[in-house]
This record gives C-alpha cells, structure tokens and sequence, in this order.
C-alpha cells in the first residue's frame, strides 16, 4: 500500500514561507476555487491557508536555539477526522492514503476540525467547507507537467531542500531512508493518530577529540620545532621509522 | 473551544424535548399500572407531545445554523446522515427526526384516541404504550448520540468521559422533569407532587454528575505538551511566531476569548441556575401547587442550562492552541 507524505527537516528550514506563498499561490488558482483572503492589505489580514510556518525558540538566553516549523495536514494513517465526518466528505484515498474534503459534499459543520488535534484544517469563510492540504493531488499526477514537478508546489518552492516528497510506506524511498537514518518522528504520538508526514530533528554533527590526540606528549613536530629548543629525547617515531 | 450558539440551542431545546417526553411516559406508565389516576388522552397527553414537539422541533431549527450555509440543508444535509456507521454526529442526525417522528406519532394517537387491545390484556392504551416505549429507546438513543459527540473526541479530555454523557442525559431529564411540573399544573393539578418529585430527584442526580466532571476537569492534566506538539525534548520551549498575525481558523474556532474570571463566574451563575433556583422553587412550589412558582423554576433551569453549555464548551482546551500562543 501507498502512503505518500512529506518529510520536513527542520535542521535546514529557514523559516522563509515559500512553501507558505507557493502552497496558496498553487491552491488558490486550483480547480477547487479560491482559497479566501480578507483584509488582504489592510488590518487583520486573514485568510485560509493550507500550510503555516511557526517559529520557536529553544532553551533560555544564551544558549537559545530557533526552530522554524511548517506545519500543514499531517495525513495520518489513522485520521481521526475521518471516521467523525457525517456527510463522507472528509476521506482517507485507499490508494495513496491522501487525506481530502470533497468540497461538493461539506455542510460546513466544522466537526473534523474539532477531530483534528493539529489543528490542520481550516474553513473557508467564503465557501463555507472545510479545507486542507491536498498534498497537491491535482498535480502530483498530472501527466502533462515534466516527471520532476510532479510534487507538491511546496516540496518544489522549498529553497534549502527541507521539504522532501514520496511513499513512506516504501522502505528504498527517499522519505522512509531519511526517517529510518536521520532520526524522523511523528508529532503527538500520544493520541495515537499515526501521522504520516515526518520531521526530521535539529542536529549537530560532532567529533570527540581526546586531549591526547591534539598534545601528544611524544609529538615528532616539536621535535624539530626550532622555535623551541632541540630535545635529545628519543620518539616512538624514531623507533618506528 | 469557542462556544457556538447553534449547538447550545440545539443541545438544550432537544434535551428538553426529550425529558418532557419521558416525563409523559413515565405518566403513562403509571397510569397503566393504575399507580396514578388516567388522565385525559387528548388535553394532557396530546397537549404535552405537542410541547415536547415544539422543544424537538425548535432544536432542529438551531441545528440549521451549525450549518456552513443554511442552504446546504436542501442541498447536502441530506447526506449527513449516510456515515452513522462511524461517526456520533451523523447517528444524532438519524435519531433527530426519528424522535420528532415518533413523538408526532405519540401525540397523533393520543389526539385520535386510537386504542387496539394489542396483547388481549385490560390495560387502555396499548397502542401508545408500545410506541412510547419504542420512542424512549429512541430519546436515550439521541440522548447518548449526542453526548458522545463530545465524548469521543479522545483528545479534548475535559470531554472525552463518561461523565459527558450522564450530565447531557440527566440534565436533559431534568429539565423535561421540571417543564412536565409547570405544565401539571396548568393542566392537571393532581400530578404536580409526581412530577415534581422526580424533577427534584433528577436535578439532583444531574447537580452530582455535573460537580463531579467540574471537579474533574479542575484537575485534569493535558496529555499533549509543547514538547510533543513540535518534538524538540527541552523543558523551555517559547512561541515566537505562529505564522499569520491577522488571525485565521484556527485562533477563532478553538479559543473562548474570555477572561478566567468570567469563565468561573458563568461557572457560578450555571450552579445557581440550573439547580440552586429550581430545587428551591420546585419544593415550594410543590407545596402549593403555584403555577408561577413551576414555570419560574422551569425558565430558572433553561437559562441555567444555557450557561451550563456554554461553559461545557469554553471550558475545553483543543490540543492545537499549543501551536497558537503567541502571534
Ligand atoms: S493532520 Fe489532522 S486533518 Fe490531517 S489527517 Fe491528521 S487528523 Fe486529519
Ligand atoms: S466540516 Fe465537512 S468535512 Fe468536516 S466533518 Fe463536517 S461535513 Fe465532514
């Protein structure tokens, strides 16, 4: 079985909202219709989107880190805003395991949003349905675009590469060796939800260096260190070569 | 959670709806055990359907606004009904009209006066009796269908207890109780004492259910934190951006927006309401039969209970305000 998601990296996210524009410039011309927008240059500007990127900051002053996080419909694999919907417009695809709203069938009641403990769905204002990430189910399979832009326009916006597309249900795909090898998680694994998208954590790349490897004490440099004087004393290297 | 005023009209006309249909089922009941004198089958039994109709029907009318747009009720609603297998909300939908449709049919028969000796036994009213008790399954059944629209949201833990559905089934009761109570001494006088003594005992029952998710909920320890919305391990974790300054959904659909202060007083102003007024006024009243006094402590309960669900909303803390704490 398929179960396409994306996998954010949150070691290389700048926080720079491409995904943010691309997504809404990508989904608001789509065959859905727009994606509301009030107020969009005045006061309280608001309106829907399908992906936001939050920024946090780690740890007290001075050894503070910040940690930019997108954060869009995770497409669990045990969606609870599924089940919930009376109407069968929120669904789960059996062949991608995308999470979509039939937007021709949403009375609007809000219910699976309530359902949603990430809050990943918003209403539109002006529609009156619910709406989410589609994970760009309108272009993922469009034959007439080249093979390497059927992805989600966030996955192709993202400058730094932190945002990588494919079945992480397939053990060889780039999404399931990254989650395997780079240490990726789920977000509030409490509740159970199995949340398909992965992210993968902030992380250093360190060498431990021992004190002996920098000041050996039998150094062959300082040997013939002329700015020191000359020891008589005898090297393992002496020895050895 | 941002109290929608749809859902609390929804919630407590149909409660109430309900309870007074029991009440007059319990009547019935009696009566048919000769516990209680018969009363008239059409000014008190047809009368009162019609009440509890105008309760059921009413709630129906709130629902409507839940809606995305009042026009999707001829347009889509139709469909809400296909998903009963999983989901509460879509099985409150079925029973809705199946209790209205029955509770029309109770109140129809009583009207005509219909009578058919159904098991060859000397009790009257057999016909309604058979469709009052298939209607009582179906009260309790929209009675748990919509409690456990709330209760099944695992995540939402001021919600997610059995407690949830007690207090939305006896409250319910209750307050049908206390409406049956005024509407006894309007009609039949003699009758306030039964009503009246079971409206006491419900609200009762409903005041220790209600205190006992308060005190739960007082105490309740969220399970998703800041560390595990985001997944960084670090005891201090601040918000410094959530993405949009303007607002959106999600800051206007979870949040009450109201100070602690006036949560705790609406807090105060449901407990004095719902069951401090109406005990009283129900135990005098009781004693001299005032009409005044009965339907006072009816009109008491109904604001109560609005209050009541206002705060069952407010009071819910949606695991996605973690992401949205600071603009
Ligand atoms: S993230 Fe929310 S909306 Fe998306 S599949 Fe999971 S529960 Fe549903
Ligand atoms: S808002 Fe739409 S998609 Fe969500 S539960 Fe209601 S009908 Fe289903």
């Amino acid at each position: 079985m398929t179960q396409l998601a994306l996998v954010i990296d949150l070691n290389v996210c700048v926080g720079c909202h491409a995904c943010v524009t691309s997504c809404k410039q990508w989904n608001t011309s789509g065959p859905a219709g727009p994606m509301f927008d009030d107020n969009p240059f005045s006061k309280d500007p608001t309106g829907t989107f399908f992906n936001r990127v939050q920024t946090y900051e780690v740890g007290e002053f001075p050894t503070t880190e910040t940690v930019h996080f997108p954060k869009s419909c995770l497409h669990c694999e045990d969606a609870p805003c599924v089940p919930v919907c009376p109407t069968g417009a929120s669904h789960k695809r059996a062949e991608d395991g995308i999470v979509l709203v039939d937007y021709d069938k949403c009375i609007g009641c809000k219910y699976c949003s309530w359902a949603c403990p990430y809050g990943a769905r918003e209403l539109d204002e002006y529609q009156k349905v619910m709406k989410k990430c589609t994970l760009c189910v309108d272009r993922i399979y469009d034959e007439v675009l080249p093979e390497s832009e059927r992805k989600p326009a966030c996955v192709l916006a993202c400058p730094t590469s932190a945002r990588l597309f494919g079945d992480v249900h397939n053990p060889d795909s780039e999404v399931s060796v990254a989650i395997r090898e780079q240490g990726g998680y789920q977000l509030m694994p409490e509740w159970g939800t199995k949340p398909a998208n992965h992210y993968l954590p902030r992380r250093k790349t360190r060498k431990t260096i021992h004190e002996d490897e920098l000041v050996r004490s039998d150094n062959p440099l300082k040997k013939e260190d002329i700015r020191h004087e000359t020891s008589k004393e005898v090297t393992l290297d002496d020895w050895l070569m | 959670m941002h109290p929608a005023f749809s859902v609390i009209f929804l919630t407590t006309f149909i409660g109430v709806g309900q309870g007074l249909f029991l009440a007059l089922f319990t009547l019935q009941s009696y009566s048919a055990l000769e516990l209680l004198p018969v009363q008239d089958s059409r000014e008190f039994f047809a009368a009162g359907s019609f009440l509890a109709l105008l309760f059921l029907v009413a709630g129906l009318g709130a629902s409507v606004f839940h809606l995305g747009k009042p026009s999707f009720v001829i347009t889509r609603a139709w469909r809400a009904a296909s998903q009963w297998r999983t989901s509460w909300l879509s099985r409150e939908i079925v029973f809705i009209p199946a209790v209205i449709a029955l509770v029309f049919l109770y109140g129809l028969l009583h009207y005509l006066g219909w009578e058919a000796n159904l098991f060859d036994v000397d009790i009257a009213g057999q016909l309604t009796l058979v469709i009052g008790t298939v209607t009582t399954l179906f009260v309790f059944a929209l009675f748990v269908s919509t409690a456990m629209i709330y209760a099944a949201i695992k995540f939402l833990q001021e919600w997610a207890s059995p407690l949830t559905v007690l207090n939305y089934t006896l409250l319910g009761i209750a307050s049908g109780f206390t409406l049956a109570t005024a509407f006894a001494a309007w009609e039949a006088p003699i009758l306030v004492n039964f009503f009246g003594g079971w409206a006491i005992l419900f609200t009762l029952a409903a005041l220790g259910t209600r205190t006992a998710s308060l005190i739960r909920n007082a105490r309740i320890k969220h399970k998703s934190t800041l560390q595990t919305a985001i997944g960084v391990r670090h005891s201090h974790i601040e918000q410094k951006a959530m993405g949009m300054m303007g607002g959106s959904f999600n800051t206007r659909e979870y949040f009450h927006g109201k100070t602690a202060a006036f949560l705790k007083s609406v807090k105060w102003i449901f407990l004095v309401l719902v069951f401090a007024i109406p005990l009283v006024l129900l135990a005098i009243g009781i004693g001299t039969d005032s009409l005044g006094l009965l339907a006072g402590a009816f009109v008491s309960q109904y604001l109560g209970l609005l209050f009541e669900r206002w705060y069952f909303f407010a009071q819910a803390n949606h695991p996605q305000n973690l992401y949205y704490q600071t603009i």
